[in-house]
Parts: C-alpha cells; structure tokens; sequence
C-alpha cells in the first residue's frame, strides 16, 4: 500500500502517532522484563506503566489508580457490564445506538435498551420510564461511533441519579476521547472505556476508569494484576504507546478539533447539495447546518437510492477509504442498528456513508472526497444498483 | 495494448469456484474475488459463513487478487428464505439453490458487477456455456456427477454473455488436482451440500420452519381415505417418502404419494402408487421455437433424465416417479438446456 491513501475512517482506527511509534519501539527493545517482576527490568517496565497510568489520569480526569489497562474497548466495556453485574443484583440499562461491546453483554443479561430520538438523542422520557430503584446499572455511549453524535451524560446522569440512586453509570467514551474533553464530560460516569487506538495508539490496548469506592468483579483470574481487576501480564509497550498518543492528543485537541472542524463543514456542506441525500443528526436552519451535536471529525449521510458497498467500493478504487456502518466479522457491511433505532429505514440506511475525518487528515483529502463522492453517487443511481 | 477485461469471480470460499478465480487469472483476467455474505448465525452451513469467507479470502490472498465481501442479506431474505418457507407452508417441495441463483448470483450481483465497472462476472459452477442455434445455451458440464446446469436453467441470453463457467469442461478430479498444483488451501475442503441456510444435523430443517411458521398436524390415510397414522407436521412431508410417516411395522413400506396442504392429509400408498404417467406444469418457457419431441426431462439437481412429450403438461414416455409440486422440471436436447416448467 506504497501509493497515496485518502484516509477517511478514522472513527474506525486511526494512524498511529509518531510520539506513540516512539514510545513503544524503547520499551520493545529495551525494557521487555515482566512488569510484575522484581528485578530492575521488571521495576522500569512497571514504572513505564504507572507514568502511563498517570498521564492517562489527567486525559481522564481521574485519580491514577481509578485507571485499570485492559486488551482494548470491547474489553473494558464487557469488563464495566459483567463486573457490575458480578457484584450486584439488578437490571441494566444501555442506549439503543451503543456500540455491539455493550450491546450484546447487555442483551446477554437480559437488560433493556434506551430509545433515541430521529437526531439521535436519547429519549429521556423513555430513560425515566425504564428507571427503578432496581437498576443497577446505566451505560450510554457519550459519542457514537457511525454518526458521531454526542450524548449529553450530564443530563441523563442527574435522572438516574434521582430515579435510581444505587444504579452505576458507565459509558464508553471510546470515540469521544480524540475530540472531546472527556475529563469534564465523564465526571458523572462511575465507569468510564476508552480504546487506544482510535487517538493514534496501536490496537489492542484500552482501559476502563473504576472510580475509587465502585467494587466490580473481575471477568479473568489470575495474577492480580491491575488491582486484582483485570489479571494477566500487562502488555507494557502498547500501554506505553497509549499514553504518549493520549498525552499528544489532549495537548493538540483543541487546535485538531478547530482545524478539522473546518475541513469537516466544507466537506458535509458540499455533500448536502446532493440530491436526497441526509445528514444524521443534523438540522439546517436558513440554510444554515446546526452540527454543535456532532464530533468534528465525522461527516455522515445517508443517500437514497444506492447501496453503501457499491460506493465504497469505488471510493475504494480512487484510494479514498471509508465506511458506512459497523463492519462484522466477515468484512461485510451489516445494517446499522444506530440507523434502525434513529428511525431510518432500512433502504435509507442502507445507503449510508461514514467519512471520518482525523489528526492527520488534510485539505487535499476532503477536497478530492467533496469531488468524487457526489459523482460517484449519481452514477450509481444511474446504473440502478 | 488491448486492457484486460475485468471479471468479478463469486468465491465460496469452496475448492471450484477458487480454482475458478485461479484459472482466469492464468488466462489472462484481471480477476477481484467476491464473497457474498447471504446469512449468518449458528445455522449458517454454506457459502457464507465467517470461516468460508476466510477461506475464500485467503485464496485470494494466496492468488495475489482483491477479495471482497458483498452483503446481500436482505435481498437472500426477501427472494430465497421467505418463498422457501411460504413454499413450505402451502405443502410444496422449494428450489432454494434456484432461486438464490436467479435473484442474487446472476441477477444482483450482474448488475452490482455492471455498476462497479466489471465486464463479466464467473462462478465456479459445473456446467458450460455453448452456442446453439444461434444462441447461448447452458449445457451440461463434464464432469456428470457434478453437473450444475439444472441450477442455471434459467440464465437469460444477456446474463450468459456477462458470465464465464472456467470449470465446465473439468471433472472434479480435475479441479482439485488444479487446486493442489496452484498450493490452495482449499484443494482437500469437502464439497458444501444441502441448503445453506439450514444446518446439517438433523432435524434443524423442522427447526427452521417452526421459528417462522406454525407447523401442521397431519392425518395420514391410506388409498381409501381411512386414517392409519398421524404426521407431526404437513410441511415437513415430501412426495415419495417413506420415512418419518408414522407407519413404521405395518406391512409393506409405504410412501406419501399425495399431499393436501389445505385439508392437512397425506396419502400414502404402495411404490408403484408413485408412478404417473402425466405431470402437471406451469412457467413453462423455451429457448427456442422448436424443440426436440420427445425432451429429456431432469426433475431434481441431480437426478437422471427421462423422456416425456411436453405440451401443457408433461406426458411421460414411460411411467414416471411422481414430481413433487414446486420443484422444477428442466428440459434438454441431449446435453443442452433448452426449457423449463415447475410442478403443479
């Protein structure tokens, strides 16, 4: 893959950071002890470990030991539903347009899915209705990965503090961490995921904020690692890579969501001149569109008329890559359940493109993606398929 | 320098349709490798399941070809699983493999293929494709064990021009010799059977139908209309078996030879019940103006041939197994396809 890419889905992974590559490649070589060894190799390699922790702490606005590493987002967010559920009794709540690692632990224990509104919001009205003294545990996404919409946590926190008061709150902020200033916006979660790879670490490594006071079970046993909550040799080079790529990610944020912000209004405004064409979450007024609900780097549509493998597969061609939904295991592009609970039809949302934009993305990139995707779409409407 | 024309191969992650990928290649195609994702869960047993499409795209990988994976779950819902089961409840003996082909392999995939810039597209199918009487036939392959073309029958002039069948004049020896000599991983895979969506261990098929229709209670009587068993459900009977009827230890073997969907009865009767001398049709087509009489006439995917005369109903030449309504009736002129009705 030497010739020139037009990476457009980064809300899917991104390129991994410099200060991340870095970072990884001394541990690798230098510093392999095993971190929970005594020796002096084993202390740096656990020492790598708590600075990391300690940067993460500020990202996350969080005391050091409320940050517990695990094997990525899947894994925290599992951690946050099966812990909960492991150390006490009562029902789950979660919101229908969560990603698939919280939906289907949920689903698997029986718990009830939150309803949202046509942008996406949650349903507040249906959130007070399922709440009892009961639930034991709340988890919404503070933004969703297909369309980028933010939760307002605040909000649905103070209802389920009032409704539920012994209920946890989790959410799994790992597409809102590249954008937002999570340490503010999670104050009210007791559980907290977040995956490194969406910010410019390499994948497979991610944590889950347990905040001081909260006991959650373990899902693996072991060697007590990470406060006895999740066991196993911590993975040292990628933790160490996570961190940098968080620490250049909450020092750039700001100026990253200004400029991109940017790119992101010029691109979702060319594309909402095409006919039939709708951008989740959005709403125009005077021609003006309202997007202070979305992340900055996320430009999703939904176009009537043609099927979202087509298009990418020519974006694909022009070597722009993108996506529409989630992708399944198989590489094929499945339904969107976000698109379904939003109220979209299925022939509606099966039109449905995801551009991401990120740290790295350029003006070059959404310049050619503003030129090619409008054409591309109208042929396909031409050809029927 | 004339450009290669570009071909779209429907890979199942099996050993023919991978070879099949391999041997355009070798002829000179620029070949891209799709796999078409139609069902998924527990009872996924064919061509779309996780670990075949990991095979197909490993073939793809080991080929050096783009490998792609084209979701057609909705359309394989609406066009082959639902009329299944609706064929199912009204007694009949569905095609599945039939209609996949017609509604997704050689129609939307054709025209997903046309839309993407491709200029034919290819399967790994054991049949070929002749000309005859100035016009495109599918014809049997040669390797007759294999022989797919029942399945194709109703590939259109304008869909046989866009494809190629690379495996027609190939046995299945052949094919996997080809599939060892190009190192695929898949030379020694076992070939898929069945329907795909249903999986193999038995009695899933009642399963199935059961999570998507209230299954029947049948009563089941003898010539002279006197009940001698009952059936757990109707439409799980198929015309001409034996097994499953109830009846097991009452004298000679007997066989469901009528089956009444609406009043919920089967008949049963002796083997040489099953025999009829006429076959009611419908959908009856022709490729060609005039036709060979007496046909041969293939009733099942793999079933030999028999002769019949065909006018609006099918007489056979001699006694003939009586058809199961719902299952297609393909006509040849000795190893040419040339028409088709389905059983009433």
């Amino acid at each position: 893959m030497n010739e020139k890419i037009i990476y457009l889905d980064n809300a899917a992974s991104t390129p991994i950071r410099p200060e991340a590559i870095d970072a990884m490649t001394t541990v690798l070589s230098d510093c392999y002890g095993n971190p929970s060894g005594a020796h002096k190799m084993a202390r740096e390699a656990r020492r790598l470990i708590d600075d990391a922790r300690d940067t993460l702490s500020h990202g996350l606005g969080c005391d050091p030991k409320e940050v517990i590493f695990t094997a990525g987002g899947t894994e925290a967010d599992n951690l946050a539903i099966f812990g909960t559920q492991g150390s006490r009794d009562g029902t789950i709540l979660a919101s229908a347009t969560d990603h698939h690692a919280v939906i289907a632990p949920v689903e698997q224990l029986g718990g009830q899915f939150i309803q949202v509104d046509e942008n996406g919001l949650l349903d507040l009205d249906h959130l007070t209705h399922l709440l009892d003294e009961n639930v034991a545990l709340v988890s919404v996404g503070l933004v969703n990965g297909e369309t980028g919409i933010i939760q307002n946590l605040e909000t649905m926190a103070e209802i389920v503090r009032s409704k539920a008061p012994k209920a946890l709150i989790h959410t799994d902020a790992v597409q809102a961490f590249p954008w937002l200033d999570v340490a503010s916006l999670t104050q009210s979660a007791d559980l907290i995921s977040i995956a490194g790879h969406k910010f410019g670490s390499p994948k497979g490594v991610g944590a889950l904020v347990v905040r001081n006071g909260i006991e959650i079970s373990p899902m693996q046993l072991g060697g007590g690692q990470e406060l006895g909550i999740r066991s196993g040799t911590q993975n040292t080079a990628a933790i160490v890579a996570m961190a940098a790529a968080a620490d250049v990610t909450v020092k750039n944020r700001k100026v990253t969501v200004e400029r991109v912000a940017k790119m992101r209004d010029e691109l979702a405004d060319s594309l909402q001149k095409i006919p039939q064409s709708y951008e989740t979450g959005v709403q125009v007024h005077n021609g003006t569109a309202d997007r202070s609900h979305k992340i900055a780097g996320s430009c999703h549509f939904c176009f009537e008329g043609i099927e979202s493998e087509a298009l990418l597969f020519m974006l694909e061609q022009k070597n722009i890559l993108a996506s529409a939904a989630s992708s399944c295991s198989s590489g094929a592009q499945d339904p969107s359940h976000v698109l379904a609970a939003m109220g979209y039809s299925r022939n509606l949302a099966g039109g449905s493109l995801r551009l991401s934009l990120g740290h790295s993305t350029t003006w070059e990139d959404v310049d050619i993606a503003m030129k090619v995707v409008p054409k591309f779409i109208e042929s396909l409407r031409k050809t029927g398929s | 320098m004339k450009a290669k024309q570009k071909i779209l191969v429907a890979m199942s992650g099996g050993v023919d349709s991978s070879v099949a990928a391999g041997l355009l290649q070798n002829e000179g195609f620029e070949v891209t490798g799709v796999t078409l994702k139609l069902w998924g869960g527990p009872s996924d047993t064919g061509c779309c399941s996780v670990s075949d499409v990991t095979d197909a795209r490993r073939v793809a990988d080991s080929l050096g070809i783009e490998h792609h994976v084209f979701n057609f779950g909705d359309e394989f819902e609406d066009n082959v699983v639902a009329p299944y089961v609706r064929s199912h409840a009204k007694g009949l003996t569905p095609n599945p493999c039939i209609e996949c082909n017609r509604h997704l392999k050689f129609d939307k995939l054709i025209r997903r293929a046309h839309a993407l810039g491709f200029d034919l597209i290819a399967t790994g199918h054991h049949a070929r494709i002749v000309e005859h009487n100035n016009g495109l036939r599918i014809a049997r392959g040669a390797d007759i064990s294999k022989d797919q073309s029942y399945v194709l029958h109703m590939l259109s002039q304008s869909q046989l021009r866009q494809l190629k069948l690379p495996l027609g004049e190939m046995t299945k020896t052949e094919v996997r010799k080809i599939a060892a000599s190009l190192n695929l991983r898949v030379a020694d895979k076992p070939d898929s059977q069945d329907v795909c969506f249903i999986s193999n261990v038995k009695g899933s098929r009642k399963k199935f139908l059961e999570q998507r229709i209230e299954l029947t209670p049948a009563k089941v009587l003898d010539k002279n209309d006197r009940t001698v068993g009952e059936v757990e459900s109707i439409e799980m009977v198929t015309i001409g078996q034996r097994k499953g009827l109830g009846l097991s230890g009452q004298g000679a073997p007997k066989y469901a030879v009528e089956i009444d969907a609406e009043k919920a009865t089967v008949t049963v009767g002796e083997k040489s019940d099953l025999y009829c001398s006429t076959t009611e049709i419908k959908d009856l087509s022709w490729t060609d103006a005039t036709y060979p009489t007496p046909v041969e006439v293939q009733t099942s995917a793999h079933g030999r041939t028999a002769s019949a005369i065909v006018t609006s109903t099918v007489e056979w030449v001699k006694p003939h197994m009586k058809v199961a309504p719902g299952q297609s009736l393909v006509f040849y002129d000795g190893d040419v396809v040339v028409g088709s009705a389905i059983a009433e």
